[in-house]
């Protein structure tokens, strides 16, 4: 909203969107806990638990069409994240996962949907409390399940490894286990939904801007649209895809805390 | 013409990651042409490999606005 007035003041000139398009002003006055980005996490949950309870309330043998669409994104959370991926243990990490990438997908999604169009996940912050949680979780689960002393002995010295290596593998653990791992994954997501959000900017505002110009560049500008079009059936391929790749690296992070051995 | 080297660098940092996403779904295919059973199982290790391989291009556009 903000390059598209500010372009428009600055006459001819054109001022690609940047990172200063995603602060957004409080809604209202000047509580900054008012923006638009927590009114769609908000949002995001009612009308994640009011498809949920809908899809489950009447459960039958042969489901209704609502009752369907709810099972299957389940089913794909349960066998294809949790099973196959976690192990025998899974159903403890399903309600989990299942939360995460319901979350995570609807607030994605919302970067796609007209007169919203703002991906949560594109301010870091959201990113960062959901990688600070996956971290918290899978540290948990492994202190708990080999005890504290043998589950920070297996990151320092990884078993079945010959002694000297331990001097150059040893910090790579330890970054790997409490930095690496909580930041690649909140960062991954929050690049991906403000790269795809910044892409669609560049398309649209383009296109509009070609459109003031001169009957050349009008002629250009439906091209600027069609593409800003296809990039957003992109962004959604892209959307779903970070949610799944966040709920898998959470399994798998968790899998790996509840393996034998590392 | 004004802008940043950041942008030409991050242009540049693309490329090895752009590389090693192609040759991860490169393997992923072969392998599933060999042997289509095993398409489950190779499935979350290529979306692994690709979200490795694209983490490091992300971090370049991060860097490439922040520094």
């Amino acid at each position: 909203m903000r390059s598209m007035f500010s372009f428009r003041a600055e006459g001819d000139e054109f001022i690609p969107p940047s990172s200063k398009d995603f602060v957004l002003p409080p809604i209202f006055g000047d509580n900054e806990f008012t923006t638009k980005p927590i009114f769609l996490v908000i949002f995001s949950v009612i009308i994640i638990s009011i498809f949920f309870i809908a899809a489950s309330r009447k459960a039958s043998i042969v489901p209704s069409k609502l009752q369907f669409a709810g099972e299957s994104v389940y089913a794909y959370v349960r066998n294809d994240l949790g099973k196959d991926i976690i192990g025998h243990e899974f159903m403890r990490f399903v309600p989990y996962l299942f939360t995460l990438f319901v979350f995570i997908l609807t607030n994605n999604i919302f970067g796609i949907v007209p007169l919203i169009q703002f991906p949560t996940m594109s301010r870091i912050s959201f990113a960062y409390v959901l990688g600070i949680i996956t971290f918290g979780v899978f540290h948990y689960v492994g202190i708990r399940h080999h005890g504290i002393f043998k589950y920070i002995k297996d990151i320092l010295f990884m078993p079945g490894v010959p002694k000297p290596v331990y001097i150059l593998l040893t910090p790579i653990e330890i970054a790997t286990y409490l930095i690496v791992r909580p930041l690649t994954i909140s960062l991954r997501l929050f690049a991906n939904m403000f790269a795809g959000h910044l892409l669609l900017m560049i398309f649209i505002l383009g296109g509009e801007h070609l459109l003031q110009g001169a009957i050349g560049l009008k002629l250009v500008s439906p091209f600027a649209f069609a593409f800003g079009i296809a990039i957003t059936f992109f962004e959604f391929l892209v959307q779903c895809l970070q949610a799944y790749i966040f709920t898998l690296l959470t399994a798998l992070y968790i899998g790996g805390a509840l393996a034998d051995e590392h | 013409m004004t802008g940043t080297l950041n942008l030409v660098g991050y242009g540049l940092a693309a490329i090895g990651p752009g590389l090693a996403v192609g040759m991860i779904f490169a393997a992923y295919i072969n392998g599933v042409a060999r042997q289509p059973e095993a398409r489950s199982v190779l499935q979350p290790i290529a979306f692994l490999g690709f979200a490795m391989a694209e983490a490091l291009a992300l971090f370049g556009l991060v860097l490439a606005f922040v520094l």
